[in-house]
């Protein structure tokens, strides 16, 4: 059942009589799969990957990195918890290398970023420093070119 | 001058393919979702199109020995090896454009004039017209549905006179998608040990087979040394412009076909094999992944097609199935042509392959599981209508 989930993290817009197809079992058991999956948070959550560019909405986005002192008894993860809950974290890793956290920030302008980071972010106790990334382009996201979608141009040849 | 005067006589003789018009048609309907077309929908790997930019940007823009680099007929025995139990030196491998080029070459270095060729069919438009090109007389052999479209060892041994010279053994088969393994070949491995007839296997589809592995006939006791096995970049690496492809057989025959070839074509494209050696030294996981791919989408076709009245047995290799168009009521090219018009679906009628492929036509899944969905929900409406 796994590739069920293989196959919805590619194209979530597959639905279960097309995903019955492709794995040749009944619509019933893919709608208990999907039920089960979605009822234990393996699935989280459904959404597409969109290039705002192309509508000419103006959305920014931080990397910030931050080092943070780890709680006693609760090591990281209440930390990240503090920062992860505001609505402006798009998504939050703990890190392995030069910092603890990776914060990516969303917000419709750099000075609303930035207000976030010298407001919320940098003030917390355990937060010792950040560092803010702004990105400028946006290439490839979530296994996704952004340019690339494109239609069958292949032309016929005799074979 | 009569341009038709001095046009070859033999190349008179060979028919024009009957549908030429047809793939004009699709041409010219842009927006047609094409079923049709016998080549992998997904790209090259990037790792392999990012060596053949990094071979231009060297400069390596030069002829390559005629056989190929040393180095790619090395991987190309690795190759062998590793998935098919093949031993062979780099002296018995020759690189190619395209396996078309290396099935012309074998035809051309065996055939004298009036020699017989058997080529089972339906089957690749290619063989054919090659053995008529080398003067040779093709002999077919209408494949069965009831056989699942495998050779059998009492339809060859029918077919092979004293003028036989080679057998052609399409497998995994295009149009079909027809595979023969390991009992299916014995017989037929049997039937012509002691008999002084080349066998040219085409397995350039060896990497697509879904269910078991791909068997060679070469790796059969005593089929070696009379096997030219032909293979190639196109299908299972998704290269099928960069035209590149291999030959492994008997030193002797390998000689004569790089004989041919260093006149005719001198060299493979430079930059195509030195893409070819990142794609067989690290490219096995992204046939996996296309393989998985192809699986999908022939479990979806294959289902929909059955239910909606076009009787399709289980194929297990290529990328085509080759399903009855009888509760049509229509012939192979009035039902393909007709979906084209009606639905905009386009398919290939199977006597394209053969006179026995009436009654059949070649869908190709290599395409889109969207358009594939969106495909067989126009052929249900059609299939409806009539």
């Amino acid at each position: 059942m796994i590739e069920i989930l293989e196959l919805i993290e590619k194209n979530s817009r597959l639905n279960e009589e097309q995903l019955s197809r492709i794995m040749n079992i009944t619509e019933e058991e893919i709608r208990k799969a999907i039920a089960l999956y979605e009822d234990n948070c393996t699935i989280v959550g459904y959404t597409a990957v969109i290039n705002w560019e192309k509508v000419n909405r103006e959305k920014v986005h931080a990397l910030i990195e931050v080092k943070v002192t780890p709680q006693r008894g609760e090591g990281f993860d209440k930390v990240a918890e503090r920062i992860f809950r505001y609505p402006e974290v798009n998504s939050c890793y703990l890190m392995s290398g030069g910092y603890d956290l990776a914060v990516i920030i969303e917000g419709m302008t750099m000075k609303e970023v930035a207000l976030f980071v010298a407001e919320k972010l940098a003030p917390m106790d355990a937060v010792m420093s950040t560092a803010t990334h702004f990105v400028l382009k946006k290439y490839k996201d979530r296994g996704m070119i952004f340019e690339e979608y494109k239609k069958d141009e292949r032309e016929a040849i005799v074979l | 001058m009569k341009i038709d005067d001095v046009i070859s006589s033999k190349i008179k003789s060979i028919p024009p393919s009957g549908i030429r018009r047809f793939f004009d048609l699709i041409n010219e309907m842009k927006d047609a979702i094409s079923l049709s077309i016998g080549e992998p929908d997904f790209d090259t790997p990037w790792s392999i199109r990012e060596e053949g930019i990094f071979s231009l940007e060297k400069g390596r823009t030069h002829y390559s020995p005629n056989a190929g680099f040393q180095e790619l007929r090395k991987e190309i025995t690795n190759y062998m090896l590793r998935k098919f139990d093949l031993v062979y030196k780099p002296e018995e491998t020759i690189v190619t454009v395209g396996g078309s080029e290396a099935i012309d070459l074998i035809l051309r270095s065996v055939i004298d004039p009036g020699d017989e060729v058997i080529i089972p069919e339906p089957s690749f438009v290619a063989y054919s017209p090659c053995t008529l090109l080398a003067g040779g007389i093709p002999v077919a052999v209408p494949l069965k549905v009831e056989n699942n479209f495998k050779l059998t060892a009492d339809e060859l041994l029918e077919a092979i006179s004293e003028k036989t010279k080679a057998l052609v053994l399409p497998f995994p088969c295009n149009p079909t998608g027809a595979t023969m393994d390991r009992e299916d070949l014995a017989p037929i491995a049997e039937v012509l040990r002691n008999k002084d007839i080349v066998v040219i296997s085409d397995e350039i589809y060896a990497e697509l087979t879904y269910g078991s592995k791909h068997v060679s006939i070469a790796s059969f006791d005593d089929m070696k040394d009379r096997t030219v096995v032909i293979n190639g970049f196109s299908k299972a690496y998704a290269m099928t412009g960069w035209r590149l492809g291999f030959a492994c057989g008997p030193k002797a025959l390998i000689d004569i076909m790089i004989k041919i070839h260093q006149y005719a074509i001198m060299s493979s494209p430079t930059i195509a094999q030195f893409s070819g050696i990142e794609a067989l030294k690290n490219c096995d996981r992204e046939i996996e992944k296309m393989n998985l791919e192809y699986q999908r989408r022939k479990r979806v076709i294959v289902d929909g097609l059955n239910n909606y009245g076009l009787e399709c047995f289980e194929p297990f290799g290529a990328f085509y199935c080759f399903p009855s168009v009888k509760k049509s009521g229509l012939d192979s090219e009035r039902f393909a042509e007709k979906l084209l018009m009606q639905e905009k679906v386009a398919v290939v009628p199977g006597t394209a392959f053969g006179k026995s492929g009436e009654g059949f036509v070649r869908i190709c899944y290599a395409a889109s599981m969207e358009n594939i969905f969106e495909a067989l929900k126009r052929i249900k409406r059609f299939m409806e209508s009539i």
